[in-house]
């Protein structure tokens, strides 16, 4: 039965491309190694081949002019895909993606949107260090003008990415390379997850978890975990981080007065700093309980496996944090 | 090169255009009636007119923080000019820009930045487009010398040349980058060799000959009309204004910049004076015509401000509209 075809998160990311330059012949994508399984594994498979080299463009190692020219087609019309298979970088691409896909619509008075997609993959673990496992999800939600979207699933990245690709505006779609081999049910055709809008993987009563990404991989197994003791854990997968979906995170602390955020970023000025910001400003009187950040330190990526173990928050993390607001006065 | 008189005249007229809007704003901008950043394209207008010149409507051009000039040559409207450097809800950016955004999609003019060299890329991006489209648009990025010392040129000048894009880079060589000399800014001062290692046509000429530049230009766009590949050219000016407002950045002054002597020998070089010359030595086009384009220039300009003071002010409650489509 189609209606249960399991797909890997990767494929569906590239069955998102498939069907998106079938159906529009704007989009296109751009990037280094677009052409290479070295950089984006199987995301690309099959593009190249079906939709010719004027539309699935392989780059030189030029982040900053690449994305900008990704940026200034889709002001010219074109529905770009600009990817960059490790998102430590995208920095190099910070002025095209901030100071000009940003800003453009705003500051020419709408004259022109950027429907452009810009797609990072961060690549933790593997003993790669600061340099090649950087989640800066957070630093793209700062800015106005910019969408991010977080897919944790294979559905959700297939029909975020199909959705940012027809979004007027720029998106940031971050996939977590963690992520690629993780399988779901995904339909077959063109569908669309929209964007701004989280969704609530577990009803409980105990307590609101927010997660994004891999995190709320390692979330499921906590809320799995915690079941068994007797709490009743909300989860909630943001799967957009900027604009949140405010009233969903809201309504879900109202109703269980606890949060804890599992977010795979820093935490300092993080996503999880926001969502507990905008808890404290419009849900004060429904919490219970102080709100608990489970996050990266605040410190760079170590190469060490041993560090590596104590850097990244698992499932254990969470857990605690979770026992340790139920269990608070 | 022989050519005919409206093109002529259409170099005259846009050059005069653009010469009498900048210098309109001068007073304005001394009595704060105009408070944005204004950076005076006076003394370079031959780039933009003879640039301009070479493209048809659906080319696309990018322009910079000085680039009032490339929005009119490029046929885009004075009034809404005027009305966004007041701040005015009727502005080609509704206000939200001011002097540095300028933008007309409908005559080809997809926008303008102050990050300096900001705009290569987006106008490579858009040369892109028309590549893959194959619809035989042209794109032009306008830029400053100040804009070599950004590495986003040198990707771009490989990346277009290594997918033969329709693209063509305008280096406005106007010898200062803000405050600071070209000679101090870089080891080797023929800047349109920039484009050899990229094995890229690449020319240096008189950016105030309006002429010099049409011709250059219009060999340029038919060469990537042919799918042969971008062309660099440096176009040598001067900005007769300072690098923002109309402060002339003269030696002495607070503002002490360029030596009195340097201004004054481009000053004999002006653009619009050399042209006119041109024209009536050689009888091309009789005093009285370009008499009444001057008039038609100064009569335009004066309807673009009072455009602009007759117009609101965008409202507080609108303050974050457009932030997404």
């Amino acid at each position: 039965m189609s209606s249960n075809r399991k797909l890997q998160y990767s494929l569906a990311i590239n069955e998102a491309l498939h069907l998106m330059m079938a159906a529009d012949p704007a989009a296109f994508l751009i990037g280094q190694g677009v052409n290479s399984p070295w950089y984006v594994g199987n995301a690309a498979q099959g593009l190249l081949e079906r939709f010719g080299e004027k539309r699935v463009i392989d780059t030189p190692v030029s982040e900053n002019g690449i994305t900008g020219a990704a940026v200034g087609a889709a002001i010219a019309g074109m529905r770009p895909v600009v990817v960059h298979p490790r998102m430590d970088f995208m920095l190099y691409a910070m002025d095209p993606i901030i100071n000009e896909a940003a800003n453009w619509y705003y500051m020419n008075g709408g004259k022109v949107s950027v429907p452009i997609v810009i797609w990072g993959i961060v690549n933790r673990g593997g003993e790669q260090a600061a340099q090649h496992s950087q989640a800066l999800h957070a630093m793209f939600a700062h800015v106005p003008g910019l969408k991010v979207v977080m897919p944790s699933t294979a559905y959700d990245a297939k029909g975020l990415m199909i959705a940012a690709i027809k979004d007027p505006n720029p998106v940031v779609f971050v996939d977590d390379r963690w992520l690629h081999r993780t399988e779901d049910v995904v339909p077959e055709g063109i569908y669309e997850v929209e964007i701004g809008k989280g969704i609530i993987r577990k009803e409980g009563k105990d307590l609101t978890l927010v997660a994004t990404s891999y995190m709320a991989h390692e979330s499921m197994k906590a809320v799995d975990e915690l079941a068994g003791e007797d709490i009743s854990v909300e989860l909630i997968d943001l799967r957009t981080v900027k604009p949140l979906d405010r009233d969903l995170v809201l309504e879900s602390i109202r109703k269980t007065g606890r949060l804890v955020i599992a977010d795979g970023g820093w935490k300092t000025c993080g996503l999880a700093a926001e969502i507990s910001a905008m808890a404290s400003e419009e849900a004060y009187e429904h919490l219970k309980a102080p709100i608990k950040r489970v996050t990266l330190p605040d410190c760079p990526a170590p190469a060490s496996d041993t560090l590596e173990a104590a850097y990244y928050p698992t499932a254990e993390t969470i857990a605690q944090a979770v026992r340790k607001l139920v269990a608070w006065r | 090169m022989e050519h005919s008189r409206s093109l002529l005249e259409g170099f005259y007229r846009a050059m005069v255009r653009i010469r009498a809007c900048e210098e309109s704003l001068v007073e304005p901008i001394q009595d704060r009636d105009v408070r944005c950043p204004c950076h005076l394209y006076s003394g370079q207008e031959a780039v933009a007119a003879g640039i301009c010149a070479a493209l048809d409507d659906q080319d696309y051009i990018f322009g910079n923080h000085r680039s009032h000039g490339h929005y009119l040559a490029k046929g885009c409207d004075m009034s809404e000019l005027v009305a966004e450097i007041y701040g005015c809800e009727a502005g080609c950016s509704l206000g939200r820009g001011g002097s540095m955004h300028l933008i007309d999609p409908q005559k080809g003019m997809l926008g303008a930045a102050p990050i300096v060299a900001g705009t290569i890329s987006l106008a490579m991006g858009a040369a892109l487009a028309a590549s893959i489209r194959g619809d035989n648009r042209v794109a032009v990025t306008f830029f400053g010398d100040g804009a070599t010392g950004e590495g986003v040129l040198y990707e771009c000048l490989n990346f277009a040349a290594l997918k033969k894009l329709p693209m063509v880079f305008i280096c406005e060589n106007n010898f200062y980058a803000t405050h600071m000399p070209v000679r101090e800014c870089r080891v080797e001062n023929s800047i349109y060799r920039v484009g050899e290692p990229f094995c890229m046509p690449s020319y240096s000429i008189d950016g105030n000959d309006v002429l010099s530049v049409y011709e250059t230009g219009k060999m340029a766009v038919d060469r990537c009309r042919k799918g042969e590949g971008p062309v660099f050219i440096e176009c040598q000016t001067y900005r007769f204004r300072g690098h923002v407002g109309p402060d002339d950045n003269i030696q002495g002054c607070h503002t002490d910049i360029r030596p009195r002597e340097e201004v004054d020998s481009w000053l004999q070089k002006d653009p619009i004076k050399r042209f006119e010359h041109y024209l009536l030595s050689n009888k091309l086009i009789e005093k009285r015509v370009l008499d009444t384009i001057e008039q038609e220039a100064q009569e335009e300009v004066a309807r673009a401000h009072r455009f602009a003071k007759s117009s609101p002010h965008p409202d507080r409650k609108d303050l974050c509209a457009y932030v997404f489509k």
